[in-house]
């Protein structure tokens, strides 16, 4: 399987007043043509920031740097802001967290559509409406052609989002990236659009970074995840070793948190992690989720942890710990 | 649209009604009418006979209603003065006004919407400093003493551009800088942060996203939603433009509406003041108005509920 993204130790830095941020932390991942990647992490680990530098997206006082950062094998990590533009929206969309507020409120669906196809390609308006009726058709949306004419505060959450996947699939590109795309919408249409761009993906064959917190939803439709926690990828590997062997704290943490029907008994107490995420202002050094973990001891705050091989090359976990030890843990607290 | 249009229609109407009857009650503000009109050195008897002429002796309901009827098709009586029709008067000088006005708003616009948009763009740059430096300048600066600066430089001591009248284009030049000057620092400062607004948005993201080149993120995605709020204040400072034309015209000696009502002041011509407000506060009805409209075209969110 070739690789549609490649990123290698990406860094962010964000100067604030109190110092300098770092919200992203030398983060490395890739993925291949047809393969939907996973991120997963609670709120402020840098999700975000991480799919934003990839767009080159960033707010402008963020700084990015990485080894690489190759798309469709092309290093997209000095190529000036004309060539990037070119891209954007190309070969590579996005898709954001807000609905609501992610269409101009001034234009049509239709010509916002229109717009996204115009840009890139040299075809004729017909053309591009056409190729828009189709799409908003392959989204799910009825009487498409109607609703060209429409214009973004007509219609509902649900509708603007898969408006806005139409959108990023105009130009047919080879990377989605899909920031929350449903956390700002109803619980009973979260799982129909994830399971639409899922589908879409599969037929389409294109990439696909999904950046979710549903982690229901990550076990159907993965094939590899990325647990971030504190700017750091802190698990990675397929969906089943993730999933199926938890070698960090911090996994096995999420994991405890997901009710599972039948298992979880009615009234039992959900599974949290207690603590925050610490500030990534300044210097870090150590294990950073140390403060919060059961099986701490003096040696992770010692020195920065390194991404360590699993039992399978497929597998990389950033713990002191092997995962044997982290299974006996876990297995030692579920009476508890 | 047609919905939102008649109810903005509805309501222009009642707020002429209302202007209507405040101008028209601009007759009693100086006492008895008939009074002033008769002279100091009148009998009681002329001026019963001013007051049964004039109509001043019937009930005020019925006043007003012959009054508001006739000014209606554009007969606004006789000036006390000039012993001419005022409709007239102010219909030959009306032009004069109206291009003045129209003249000094471009300027502004031109000046101001450029000039926020670059200090949107790079905020806390020079180009940032240098346009709210002067829009506070501008906003400190009366504007006759304005006018009256740029008479001295550009008038008299280099002699470039004519001092009064309005014999050519020319002429129009230091009015309507000195009467567009004025509406700048505000058209400036909304256009300026409407556009650092929009600029934050999502939708402007989305478009970064969908690959457009910057001037259509800033020209088609941001302006036309930043510039929103921009027409509503534009028709608003169009409007005190016409009024603040009472001044800039005094100085440039220019034949317009705005001397024309400095004039009657003086003299107390009442039914040319009365005519004078009447008209201009129905033309400020009127651009309100249409500025609705226009932001109704701009915003689909207004014209389709
Ligand atoms: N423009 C910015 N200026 C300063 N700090 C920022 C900026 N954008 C993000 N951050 C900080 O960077 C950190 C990571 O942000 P990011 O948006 O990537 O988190 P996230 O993982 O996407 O969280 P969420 O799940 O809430 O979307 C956060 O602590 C956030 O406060
Ligand atoms: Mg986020």
């Amino acid at each position: 399987m070739s690789n549609i993204l490649e990123v290698e130790n990406l860094v962010v830095d964000i100067p604030v007043s109190a110092g300098m941020l770092h919200p992203v932390q030398g983060i490395s991942f890739s993925v291949g043509r047809g393969e939907t990647l996973c991120i997963v992490g609670e709120s402020g680990c840098g999700k975000s920031l991480t799919a934003l530098s990839v767009m080159d997206l960033l707010p402008s006082s963020a700084s990015r740097n990485a080894d690489r950062l190759i798309l469709d094998g092309e290093d997209i990590l000095g190529v000036d802001e004309r060539r990037m533009s070119d891209l954007r929206g190309d070969r590579m969309g996005m898709i954001f967290q807000e609905p609501m507020t992610s269409l101009n409120p001034a234009y049509t669906i239709g010509n916002q559509l229109e717009e996204a196809l115009l840009r890139h390609r040299n075809v004729p308006r017909q053309e591009a409406r056409d190729r828009a009726i189709y799409l908003l058709e392959k989204v799910g949306i009825t009487a498409a052609a109607s609703r060209l004419r429409q214009y973004p505060h007509q219609l509902s959450g649900g509708l603007r989002q898969r408006v806005m996947i139409a959108m990023t699939l105009m130009c047919g590109p080879d990377l989605i990236i899909a920031d929350e795309p449903t956390t700002a919408l109803d619980v009973t249409i979260q799982a129909q659009i994830l399971l639409l761009l899922a589908e879409l993906q599969k037929e389409f064959h294109m990439g696909l970074m999904l950046i979710t917190h549903d982690l229901g939803i990550v076990a159907r439709v993965a094939d590899r995840v990325a647990v971030m926690y504190a700017g750091q990828i802190v698990e990675s590997g397929t969906a089943e070793k993730v999933f199926g062997n938890p070698s960090h704290p911090y996994t096995q943490g999420l994991l405890d948190c997901i009710p599972i029907p039948g298992k979880t008994k009615r009234g039992a107490h959900l599974g949290s992690i207690s603590g925050i995420v610490p500030s990534l202002v300044g210097d870090l050094s150590g294990c950073r989720f140390h403060d919060r973990c059961d099986y701490a001891t003096p040696e992770c705050t010692a020195a920065d942890v390194d991404l360590k091989a699993g039992e399978s090359t497929d597998h990389a976990y950033r713990c002191l710990l092997s995962p044997a030890q982290c299974a006996e843990n876990a297995k030692r607290k579920v009476p508890a | 649209m047609l919905i939102y249009a008649s109810k903005r229609f509805g309501i222009a109407v009642l707020v002429a009604i209302t202007v209507s009857l405040l101008s028209f009650s601009l007759i009693y503000l100086s006492g008895d009418p008939a009074m002033a009109l008769a002279g100091e050195s009148a009998t009681q008897e002329d001026i019963e006979n001013i007051r049964r002429v004039y109509g001043y002796d019937q009930p005020l309901v019925v006043q007003y209603t012959n009054w508001l009827t006739k000014a209606l098709v554009g007969d606004f009586g006789y000036s006390n003065y000039m012993r001419v029709n005022v409709a007239d008067i102010i219909f030959a000088r009306l032009p004069t006004t109206m291009t003045l006005g129209g003249c000094a708003l471009l300027f502004a616009l031109v000046l101001s919407i450029p000039l926020g948009v670059l200090a949107a763009m790079r905020p806390n740059t020079m180009i940032d400093r240098f346009a709210l430096s002067l829009a506070v300048v501008g906003q400190a600066l009366p504007s006759f003493w304005f006018a009256l600066i740029l008479v001295f430089w550009l008038g008299i001591t280099w002699q470039v551009l004519p001092i009064t009248g309005t014999a050519s284009w020319l002429n129009f030049v230091m009015p309507s800088v000195a009467l567009g000057y004025y509406i700048t620092p505000a058209v400036m400062r909304l256009t300026r942060a409407g556009m650092l607004e929009v600029l934050t948005s999502d939708y402007i993201r989305t478009a970064r996203a969908k690959g457009l080149r910057p001037p259509v993120v800033l020209f088609k995605h941001a302006l036309r939603n930043a510039i929103i709020p921009v027409v509503a204040l534009a028709a608003v400072q169009f409007g005190f433009m016409l009024g603040g034309s009472i001044v800039i015209e005094t100085i440039f000696a220019i034949n317009g509406l705005g001397y024309l009502a400095w004039e009657s002041i003086q003299r107390g011509d009442l039914p040319m003041m009365q005519a004078i407000v009447l008209i201009l506060a129905c033309f400020y009805i009127v651009l309100t108005f249409l500025a609705d409209m226009l932001n109704a075209f701009l915003d689909p969110r207004i014209r389709v509920g």
